[in-house]
């Protein structure tokens, strides 16, 4: 008999290396766990980062602001032959009358170039609304209403604080100011504007900062063109390179020097800072006046009036010191409108309510006027068309594949042509419809009807495939009763195995059609891409779609076109998530297995 | 009117369905058993000859109006002003029909009236050929029908007939398209490479892009159609979208198999399909938008410039994109490995880890390949994240913090630029004629793999 205790199993289990070894294979384990972990959350990170990315944009479409002002509709102005017809009125000079209406509000402002500021700040298309709710109800006319005129996307974006945050700072001192010539002295009792000069001269060091780093990349140049100086083979060459590396050097020189201007300027005590475009905006509001300063110091600052005030200011409590922390010259909205929204503002003129609009109205080149409705009706009739000719299609194909087809060599090649279809890229079918059914059959460019048929055409073989499967997931015993009590094969088919595959067919066409919502490249081809105001009524009309829209306005430079294209894509996935719950929901509620 | 027509036709179907119901019930006179096919199908079986009969001539009356008055039109045009380009000619054509139907013409003269007044003429005559001959076919279909109704008709049999030719006809629908396809790209690219004199190694092998500089002079510019910059770009982005995408994408896999407890399952899946149904233009407005400005402050903080349409964004996000499709497939092919050969794994005594590098691996790899294969083929002719993200400009380096150009980019801005359709369709075709071939051979490439090496387990 064996003694168990005496063999060297318990010292191999003790033994250094074979510990080594088992703590080796299962760190290996271990690390092939967590490279599938960090594989997933690196997919759901991205997923993260995609969504966030256009709710953080969609979150400034969600509202538009409105200012309300008092507007006299004089019949002069509006209806100069005073017989109230309606297209009279419609006709009438209201863009004028919402000019005036803005310099009646700020009668102080006399500037050629502010007035086209304030004009700027309510939109173009808040003319034409009013000059429709009067020809609608022409009884306004020779009255004072107050009217909301829709504000124009810069003030919007002003008003939702993508251009900074105007900071209110905290005054302890009495503000005195006195004129020299068009400069505004001021001066206060305290120290107020020592936060604001600390700012001023925080920012010059970060700008300081920006230059020395381009002054790093000009070097990084002047060193590779220097090598490859040296490295030349021929004179003409080399003079070239040298040149264009003195070049880099000198400008990296200047950089330098002024990153150097910068720093001293912002470490040293000289007292007085100046303030140019690229550094901190600094207002000051007193007795219903604005003024921009130019020089900062600790207790006193120059500055230029740009809202009157009274003659001279001594000794005032009651005044107001903000900062912008974002420079005038990297925001498009400058001083002088921010000074006018902040005084709307004050009057409470300025409201901020629900974006109705963006659901209802079409596309527009004036972000605030922009919506989606028009690119909705457009995605919803393209569709229609693809849904009434990929199903219809797709069904029967797959219904002659699964259940009728004989096994021959035509079939295989059908089969594989279906596949090969399936991940043909969806761009070269955009060529195809440009060329053949915009060419050769003539169907109207940029319709829903050219759309549809494209779509038709790539998404048939996500249907052939998807009602392939759920025909043969039907047992063959259903086929066998219906043949066994005298149906003809056709008869089994459309009777019985049809209804019976109908859900799974449903939720892979549901599938498929959702594919083609989102899908863009090949619409452009045909022509989608084109500007559509009018929302389409037809199949022929010209149209744009929803995923078209997107491209579209993610490629328009005004900022808040951003916005709606986050919005438009906010949309375009509630369409797509809708579908897709659609399809789970048939799924589980009709899938029969066997 | 061609819509008129249809619904005539509609009806005129519906109709005979009535008719040939009754007239069967009529004939069987209450010995419903008496006839060979139950009333219904008597009327079905003249609803399909009628509606047949009734598109069929429809649609060819429709074609061969429009291209018998096209071509007489155009030889009108071509006989009153016989020094007018093409493009002009078809321009008065157009703006004769609209002339003729009430739109808005962009000019109009003496020989656009005179066209548009032939027109209205021709189409006139035309539209009472086409309705004489639709309603003709369709009385026939609709006596003939109602003449066959007797007891021994096979109308069930004929009309099952029938229904098979239209499934049949509609599953050859899908090789029609592909037909389409390769004739309409084919007959561009021979029409462009004609322009060059046949000199297709310039295009293949050139290092030039710029093929609609030549234009003004008439000429297409051989030296200037290389599309070695836009593969390679096209390569670039694709190499760095796989290089994210099969690493996150078969990890993931292997560990939703074999590793994840259900629960995890459960919500990784479905997150993976959300990834995989967000529409591309999407992913081209978060590149554009996050991620390339995220890129270059990174590297400008590092010291490094990349430029805001670098490939490397455009392949990222690509990649980010590719990650659903490269683990959903490998998911399966790695659950298809039959769990004996895990338990044979285990009973000798190896770990997990060793299991799946030496058993399962190996196992599902040309699974996996062919995976990747049609992976790359869907980045190679993805479009919408390149036209948003990635450069336009021809640009040959290997840089991937520079901004090149792909196969599609150019395809896409070569159709929508301001360059006259019919010049800028050659290269836009030849390219994605290529677009097409190529990704073809990846697609049979990775099916024959597939069936190559795949080992039967079962």
């Amino acid at each position: 008999m064996v003694d168990l205790t005496q063999t060297p199993h318990g010292s191999l289990i003790g033994a250094a290396k074979t510990d080594k070894r088992l703590r080796r294979r299962r760190a290996a384990v271990f690390r092939l766990k967590a490279y599938g972990i960090a594989a997933i959350a690196s997919a759901g990170l991205a997923l993260v980062a995609l969504l966030s990315s256009v709710v953080v944009q969609t979150s400034a479409a969600l509202t538009e602001s409105y200012i309300t002002l008092p507007v006299t509709l004089a019949e002069a102005d509006v209806d100069p032959k005073g017989d109230r017809d309606p297209k009279e009125i419609l006709r009438a000079d209201f863009a004028g009358l919402t000019k005036q209406t803005l310099r009646e509000t700020f009668p102080t402002v006399k500037a050629r170039k502010a007035k086209r500021e304030l004009y700027d700040i309510v939109s173009p298309g808040a003319a034409y609304e009013l000059a429709a709710m009067v020809s609608a109800d022409p009884s306004l006319v020779g009255q004072t209403i107050d009217y909301p005129f829709l504000a124009s996307d810069i003030t919007d974006l002003y008003l939702k604080g993508s251009y900074g945050e105007l900071e209110a700072q905290d005054v302890t001192g009495a503000l005195s100011v006195t004129m020299d010539g068009k400069t505004a002295l001021l001066s206060s009792t305290s120290g107020d504007f020592a936060g604001a000069l600390d700012q001023v001269k925080a920012r010059l060091l970060v700008d300081a900062e920006t230059l020395r780093r381009k002054a790093a990349l000009q070097n990084n140049g002047a060193a590779v063109f220097a090598k490859r100086a040296q490295d030349a083979t021929t004179e003409a060459d080399m003079d070239k390179n040298r040149k264009l590396a003195e070049a880099r050097a000198a400008e990296r020189d200047k950089l330098l020097a002024e990153a150097g201007d910068l720093e001293a300027r912002a470490r040293g005590n000289q007292g007085a800072e100046a303030l140019s475009r690229d550094n901190v905006s600094l207002l000051v509001r007193v007795d219903g006046g604005w003024i921009k300063l130019t020089e900062v110091d600790a207790t006193s600052a120059k500055g230029t009036v740009i809202t009157p005030i009274p003659e001279t200011v001594s000794g005032a409590s009651n005044w107001d010191f903000f900062i912008s922390d974002l420079p005038e010259a990297s925001r498009k909205v400058s001083d002088l409108s921010i000074v006018l929204i902040e005084d709307l503002k004050a009057r409470g003129a300025v409201d901020s309510v629900f974006n109705w609009r963006f659901f209802s109205s079409g596309d527009s080149r004036e972000p605030e006027l922009a919506g989606i409705w028009g690119a909705a009706v457009g995605s919803f009739l393209t569709m229609m068309v693809t849904f009434s000719l990929a199903f219809p299609i797709g069904v029967m194909a797959a219904i002659y594949l699964e259940e009728f087809a004989p096994k021959n060599r035509f079939t295989d090649f059908v089969e594989v042509n279906i596949n090969n279809l399936a991940a043909v890229p969806s761009i070269v079918f955009g060529l195809l419809g440009l060329s053949v059914f915009l060419g050769v059959f003539g169907v109207p460019r940029s319709s829903p009807l050219a759309g549809g048929i494209v779509l038709a055409l790539m998404t048939l073989p996500t249907i052939i495939i998807a009602s392939r499967a759920a025909i043969k997931a039907v047992p063959p015993s259903i086929r066998d009763a219906a043949l066994g009590v005298g149906a003809s094969k056709l008869q089994a088919t459309f009777h019985h195995v049809l209804p019976l595959a109908m859900p799974g067919v449903l939720t892979g066409t549901i599938i498929g059609m959702a594919q083609a919502l989102g899908e863009t490249a090949p619409l452009i081809m045909i022509g989608m891409v084109a500007f559509i105001v009018e929302t389409p009524t037809a199949i022929t009309d010209s149209a744009s779609v929803l995923p078209v829209q997107v491209f579209r306005w993610s490629d328009f430079p005004e900022r808040a076109f951003q916005a709606k294209t986050g919005a438009a894509i906010a949309v375009l996935l509630f369409f797509l998530v809708a579908m897709n719950a659609i399809a789970i929901v048939l799924r589980r509620r009709f899938e029969r297995r066997w | 009117m061609t819509s008129i027509l249809a619904a005539l036709v509609f009806v005129a179907a519906a109709a005979t369905f009535v008719l040939g119901r009754y007239r069967a019930v009529r004939v069987a006179g209450g010995d419903q058993g008496a006839l060979h096919s139950r009333p219904s199908y008597h009327g079905f079986y003249g609803l399909l000859l009628v509606f047949l009969g009734g598109m069929g001539m429809l649609i060819l009356t429709t074609v061969v109006s429009s291209y018998h008055i096209n071509t007489s039109l155009m030889s009108d045009i071509g006989e009153a002003a016989p020094d007018m380009v093409l493009i002009e000619r078809q321009l008065v054509l157009n703006d004769a029909r609209a002339l003729a139907t009430g739109a808005i013409a962009s000019k109009t003269d003496a020989l656009r009236h005179e066209i548009s007044a032939s027109f209205s003429s021709l189409a006139q005559t035309w539209s009472w050929i086409r309705v004489f001959a639709v309603l003709g076919v369709v009385g026939l279909a609709m006596f003939y029908s109602q003449r066959t109704v007797s007891l021994a008709a096979r109308a069930r049999n004929k009309s099952e007939l029938i229904v098979q030719a239209i499934l049949a006809m509609m599953a050859t629908i899908a090789v029609l398209t592909t037909v389409g396809i390769v004739l309409s790209l084919i007959f561009e690219t021979l029409n462009f490479f004609s322009q060059l004199n046949w000199r297709i190694d310039k295009f293949l092998f050139g290092t030039t892009w710029s093929p609609l500089s030549g234009v003004h002079s008439g000429e297409m510019d051989a030296d200037k159609v290389g599309a070695i910059p836009l593969f390679a770009g096209t390569l670039l982005i694709t190499l760095i979208a796989m290089m994210v995408a099969v690493p996150v994408g078969l990890f993931a896999a292997i560990y939703l198999s074999d590793f994840a407890t259900p629960k995890v399952r459960a919500w990784a899946k479905p997150m993976l399909e959300i990834l995989a149904g967000i529409p591309t233009v999407v992913y081209g407005f978060f590149a554009a938008i996050t991620v390339a400005p995220f890129f270059r402050n990174t590297g400008e903080s590092l010291g490094l410039t990349i430029a805001s349409e670098s490939a490397l964004v455009a392949g990222i996000v690509m990649g980010i994109m590719i990650i659903p499709f490269i683990s959903s497939l490998s998911d399966d092919v790695i659950n298809a490995v039959p769990q004996s050969l895990r338990d044979g794994s285990y009973g000798l005594g190896a770990t997990k880890a060793e299991t799946i590098t030496q058993v399962v691996l190996p196992a599902a790899l040309p699974g996996i390949v062919s995976a990747s294969l049609l992976g790359f083929s869907r980045a190679v002719g993805e479009t919408m994240i390149v036209v948003m993200a990635a450069g336009q400009g021809a640009n040959l380096t290997a840089n991937p913090f520079e901004a090149v150009t792909t196969v599609t980019v150019q395809i896409v801005m070569l159709i929508t630029g301001d360059t006259e359709a019919s010049v800028a369709a050659g290269p836009a075709f030849t390219l994605g004629f290529t677009l097409f071939c190529i990704t073809l051979l990846m697609n049979v490439a990775a099916q024959r793999i597939v069936a190559r090496y795949r080992e039967m387990y079962d």
